[in-house]
């Protein structure tokens, strides 16, 4: 969405200008990718490719939607497997304390920390009503932190107006002449259903806080979406997804909505030729792209590199929106870590070299035993 | 547009090759800039453009746009300029709803075995219709530049029904009203041993071309102060005796881009 004319805009709901021409929403502190400017655009995809088990692209989820809940935007969650109820039970709780929160002031860029090269975090505070200045006041922060041991309360969660498509109680609808299967055209519909009737494409009057359509699709292209691209060789509708893809992203641009869908990239059998293309062209047809590998399971969790983290974070692709170039990271070299109140992003290029070595050397103490 | 591409490319909005089919390229990397580049260029030019922009809303152009000092808004207004917003009138087609005339452009959405006919057909009814306000308002040769047509291959569209598009549209715009044309494709990994090959679109395009601009990233890796090469491949015209082939480095701005010579970067000297 762009808005052309400071004059014109309506106060959208906890949503802010970072840079002329975009809005972006406050993405649960910790989770935004690195370079995605401190925010998701409104209109934007993001795709994430689902670690092994889909346990961090879960909690990625649930704190896109608990952020939601917290700032008072619509939710839309779509699943095949567990039921969006059991999903909204799943929300972490926010914290909630009295921590000296930032002024906010517009227009600046997203800040990293010069002082401590070494860890990279994305931490935003955000707070209600701003009260104490802090050094860091300068900064454009904005969002919330989470407790991952505890579940958000009732109340609050029903407090936000959720609509929900569970894939297994939809009855199919026959759509032979559409390029999607039917699984995917109900969703689809149902979404644009959805946006035209709250008038998150504009339809209400203008008089109204506008506010945000958060939509949350998990696991597209897996067998229970009625896809086989994450199953077969040469898969029959090896373009429904793209296809699908392609819609959504029509639908975000001409509304106030913005979509995380994950993904079981690691399905995709990409040895067979079919296949090879589609994970690429997955990812060109998002906005933002990033992948989650998770070392637990793998031979990576034993190598002492990696001990203090949990999973190697990928930016497969940024948004480039309204603008020439997009956010350069400095590296591309990602981690992360969940701990309790926080899901931190780290670079992890220094520790790395210096790890390396010392890995190099009790290996060729071994080697002359 | 970029004045530091234009002095490789040996062309300015006064004086530029005719009849032209330029193919930009990319791997895992984003030639999207180049198309602003060639948008803001042939508007400057004072030609009749016709854009497919098929993977970004009109908005984003015109934002791009402002920066580079043309303004899509009023150039389409004026009738200069003629834009499919592919995005936006997926949805009816995709969904069924919008039967009438005018999605049927995006007929590749929509019938079982998607075909490019109608695509062709609005694209040359855009370059071949005359502006409907001022009579005295005559534009210059017609450009077509596409955005990306490779989005096509998601929808199930095949390869060589995109390559017969591209040829009819050749004719239409190269060979029978001078014009040029721009297309964008994007290119997938493959390996030095594939001899099945997942560019067709991209290898069939390059035998059609008259000059290849083609992007990917460092082969030495990422670096944050250098975007990426650029290889310009120049078929063979007129005096030239051989295809000419150079390699750029570059760097995409706020505002534009900057080329230089490899290992010319400010990063590095």
């Amino acid at each position: 969405m762009v808005f052309h004319s400071q004059e014109r805009l309506q106060p959208i709901n906890k949503t802010q200008r970072v840079t002329p021409g975009h809005l972006t929403l406050s993405e649960t502190t910790q989770s935004t990718p690195v370079g995605a400017g401190g925010g998701l655009a409104v209109g934007t995809l993001l795709l994430v490719e689902e670690d092994r088990y889909d346990s961090y692209s879960r909690m990625l989820l649930k704190y896109f939607l608990a952020e939601g809940v917290v700032c008072g935007h619509e939710l839309f969650l779509a699943s095949a497997r567990d039921h969006p109820d059991e999903i909204m039970q799943e929300l972490p709780s926010p914290i909630v304390d009295d921590v000296a929160g930032m002024k906010i002031s517009e227009g600046q860029s997203q800040p990293s920390d010069p002082e401590n090269p070494d860890t990279m975090k994305i931490a935003w505070r955000y707070q209600n009503q701003p009260r104490v200045q802090t050094a860091l006041a300068s900064s454009v922060r904005f969002g919330h932190y989470y407790d991952v041991s505890k579940t958000m309360e009732p109340e609050l969660r029903q407090a936000a107006k959720c609509h929900s498509f569970y894939q297994l109680q939809e009855t199919p609808v026959t759509t032979e002449s559409s390029p999607l299967p039917s699984p995917y055209h109900a969703l689809l519909k149902s979404i644009q259903t959805v946006i035209r009737k709250e008038g998150f494409d504009g339809s209400t009057p203008q008089s109204k806080v506008r506010n945000v359509l958060r939509l949350g699709l998990h696991s597209l292209g897996s067998v229970l979406w009625g896809d086989d691209v994450c199953c077969k060789d040469n898969p029959a509708h090896c373009h429904a997804l793209t296809t699908f893809l392609y819609a959504l992203r029509g639908l975000l641009r001409t509304s106030l909505s913005v979509a995380i869908v994950t993904v079981p990239s690691h399905l995709i059998q990409v040895e067979e030729f079919g296949n090879r293309a589609v994970m690429g062209r997955i990812i060109r047809l998002s906005d933002t792209a990033i992948a989650l590998e998770s070392f637990r399971g793998s031979e990576k969790e034993a190598n002492p590199l990696y001990k203090d983290y949990h999973g190697l974070l990928h930016v497969r692709q940024l948004p480039r929106l309204n603008c020439l170039s997009c956010e350069v990271p400095d590296t591309k070299d990602l981690a992360f870590k969940l701990k309790r109140k926080q899901f931190t992003i780290e670079h992890i290029f220094t520790e790395l070299l210096s790890s390396a070595l010392l890995v190099l050397t009790i290996t060729a103490g071994e080697q002359q035993e | 547009m970029f004045p530091e591409l234009n002095s490789i490319l040996d062309s300015t909005p006064d004086s530029y090759k005719s009849s032209d089919f330029i193919l930009v390229s990319d791997r895992r990397a984003d030639a999207s800039f180049l198309i602003h580049h060639h948008l803001s260029f042939y508007l400057r030019a004072g030609c009749k453009v016709c854009f497919l922009g098929l993977v970004q809303s009109f908005s984003h152009y015109s934002a791009v746009g402002q920066r580079l000092g043309v303004s899509l808004a009023q150039a389409r207004e004026k009738g200069q300029l003629v834009f499919l917003e592919g995005l936006k009138d997926s949805i009816g087609a995709i969904l069924q709803e919008d039967t009438s005339q005018e999605t049927q452009p995006l007929s590749y959405l929509r019938s079982p075995g998607p075909r490019l006919e109608g695509l062709f057909r609005f694209v040359e009814r855009s370059v071949r219709q005359s502006g409907d306000g001022d009579a005295n308002e005559s534009w210059g040769p017609p450009v077509l530049l596409i955005d990306d047509l490779s989005v096509l291959l998601s929808f199930g569209v095949s390869v060589g029904a995109i390559l017969d598009f591209t040829l009819y549209c050749q004719a239409t715009m190269c060979s029978e009203l001078q014009g040029n044309m721009v297309i964008l494709v994007r290119c997938e990994e493959e390996d030095a041993d594939d001899e099945e090959g997942l560019n067709l679109l991209q290898r069939g395009l390059v035998h059609q071309c008259n000059l290849a601009l083609h992007v990917e990233g460092l082969p030495t890796g990422y670096c944050r102060d250098i975007h990426g090469q650029m290889e310009v491949w120049w078929r063979q015209r007129g005096e030239t005796m051989y295809n000419q082939r150079k390699i750029f480095h570059f760097k995409v701005h706020d505002k534009g881009a900057s080329f230089f010579a490899r290992g010319t970067s400010s990063a590095v000297l």
